[in-house]
């Protein structure tokens, strides 16, 4: 196992018809160590997707460089930034799964080809990679539902084949963005339960963004609160919910539990006072 | 006292019915635009829905009557009109005597083979340089001002040029119709590429895909419904085509058959000839709508 590192990254996108550029993210530090559940918090325009898409491999940073284990996934380290090494940028790459807030399944499959597909790009045999992905629908509570077309799916069950979907790769970690952000509320909570168990079970480092704090108090065990204009991390928490939820099984009675209370209250009260620091901008 | 009110509420409501609800002639025009109460299995105040195959039969059957009566009636010279009958009795001659030395059949199967011919060659040489254009900038700058160039100009004003290039056999016929199958069958690729969805690319890519598998798996069966629709389109435009395409040194086709008649003001002919072409088209678009849902059920979802 290997852990995820990102050193100094910005992202600025150019400003459009020679307007100001945006700083999308700014001076983002942080490591992601093997079996963390790292959730980022913040306001619409923080910089949450940005940071998990050049975690993806999707984007490039300005400055800066994201390495997982010895392979770079975006940018270099400013002393190695010969020509000759642009070729070692891994990019998008199978050790790391997506999870999309639109599930982006591809609607001429069904369920158990959806979740064989990644397989089948590596050149995995029909049998097996049918096999491999039986048991990660059967993980996600899909195992009578191979051969359903995925567009007559409840959102909820999408979900679930998207997850799936990136499991059955087997990646070092799930990157989530807001995977639960479109679901209903009684939805994401079995999903989230969920999302807990594969993680239990697969020990996968996650990095899962959302802008509900409780759901993010839930999840993490470690968060990070992002911040707008510039996007940056502003604060970081160790996090123990998700492991008492392991333990008792009752979510209900971790999400009221004093201290879970008390947390959330302050992260409502980080996030309120940057909302109205932002506002003052317009 | 339960008794009487029972018996008069009933008068008393029929009453007000008959005297509110009288909308006046402007009102009773605009209630068409006016959302109405649904059928079960529709959606309130969605544009258009309900069935039309009954009103276009009747619309069809219409046309003919009316067509019919003012034939009878000699309303219109059968030079400029002749009647349905005389159409149908000259199908049935052109059909087994023929026309301009050649059966129906015969002009019929010369316009299908140069429509057809066109529409195949079209078929593999504008889809995939369609997908070429959308996947690649190069390919797109090479194609686009000549597409764009040539699209926009009527066939005859071309029709010339490619005979005077080609001659007058049959080569030059099948350049024209496949000339004007061409661009909306490339655009149409074109545009099915483009449609594709961001997050699918991103996703077989963080799958460990090639840029090859994502055209291959993606990209392409992605476009595959907007490529149908091309198709449609593109042999609608070859059957417009067809009459330019055999106006010169033809000896046989359907386009052929219309202007020969025409030439002799045969109206009866160009009349049949007409209603051949259009019903040919007609099959062979309902053939591309049945595919086109065998093949992609799941467009638009």
């Amino acid at each position: 196992m290997s852990r995820l590192q990102i050193r100094d990254v910005s992202v600025l996108y150019p400003g459009v018809n020679g307007g100001e550029a945006v700083t999308a993210l700014s001076g983002i530090n942080i490591n992601i160590e093997p079996g963390e559940f790292v959730v980022a918090l913040g306001a619409s325009g923080c910089g949450k997707t940005t940071l998990l898409n050049l975690m993806a491999g999707f984007i490039q940073p300005s400055d800066g460089y994201l390495t997982l284990g010895d392979s770079s996934i975006a940018g270099l380290p400013r002393v190695a930034c010969g020509l000759d090494l642009k070729d070692q940028i891994s990019g998008p790459g199978k050790d790391r799964g997506v999870v999309f807030q639109k599930h982006a399944l591809l609607p001429w499959l069904n369920v158990l080809e959806n979740a064989a597909f990644g397989l089948k790009l590596q050149g995995v045999g029909e049998k097996e990679r049918k096999a491999r992905a039986a048991d990660y629908l059967k993980l996600v509570g899909l195992e009578d539902f191979h051969n359903h077309p995925v567009y007559q799916l409840s959102g909820g069950m999408q979900q679930r084949v998207g997850i799936a979907r990136a499991l059955t790769n087997d990646p070092h970690m799930l990157l989530l963005d807001e995977p639960l952000g479109a679901l209903d509320a009684l939805t994401r909570e079995v999903l989230q339960e969920l999302l807990l168990d594969v993680w239990q079970e697969t020990q996968k480092m996650m990095f899962f963004i959302t802008h509900s704090v409780e759901e993010a108090l839930f999840m993490a065990s470690r968060l990070i609160i992002m911040s707008p204009r510039p996007g940056r991390i502003t604060h970081e928490f160790p996090l123990e919910f998700n492991k008492i939820f392991l333990e008792n099984r009752d979510a209900r009675k971790v999400k009221s539990m004093p201290e879970f209370i008390a947390m959330r209250e302050k992260v409502l009260g980080i996030i309120h006072g940057d909302e109205v620091a932002g506002g003052g901008l317009h | 006292m339960n008794q009487t009110t029972a018996a008069t509420t009933p008068v008393n409501t029929e009453a007000s019915f008959n005297t509110v609800v009288k909308p006046t002639i402007l009102k009773r025009c605009l209630s068409i635009f006016a959302a109405g109460p649904v059928k079960p299995g529709e959606s309130y105040g969605a544009p258009g829905q309900g069935k039309s195959l009954a009103i276009s039969l009747f619309t069809t059957a219409m046309l003919i009557g009316i067509w019919y009566i003012a034939t009878y009636f000699q309303w219109v010279k059968p030079l400029f009109l002749p009647s349905p009958g005389a159409v149908v009795m000259r199908f049935w001659e052109v059909a087994t005597e023929g026309f301009a030395n050649a059966t129906l059949l015969e002009h019929t199967g010369w316009s299908m083979m140069r429509v057809f011919s066109a529409f195949l060659l079209a078929l593999v040489t504008a889809v995939p340089i369609g997908i070429f254009m959308g996947v690649n900038r190069i390919a797109r700058g090479i194609f686009d001002p000549i597409i764009e160039f040539y699209r926009p100009l009527p066939p005859l004003a071309y029709l010339p040029l490619v005979i005077i290039w080609l001659g007058i056999g049959e080569v030059s016929k099948i350049v024209l119709i496949y000339l004007a199958i061409f661009a909306p069958m490339a655009l149409s690729a074109r545009a099915g590429v483009k449609s594709v969805a961001m997050e699918q690319i991103h996703a077989a890519y963080s799958m460990g895909g090639s840029r090859w598998q994502v055209i291959r798996h993606i990209i392409l069966i992605n476009a595959l419904p907007e490529i149908l629709t091309g198709m449609r389109i593109g042999i609608g435009f070859g059957w417009t085509t067809l009459v330019a395409a055999e106006m010169v040194a033809a000896q046989a086709g359907l386009g052929f058959m219309v202007l020969n008649a025409a030439e002799f003001l045969v109206t009866d002919i160009v009349i049949m000839g007409i209603i051949v072409i259009g019903i040919i088209a007609y099959l062979f678009d309902m053939l591309m709508r049945y595919l086109e849902k065998k093949l992609v059920p799941w467009k638009g979802r």
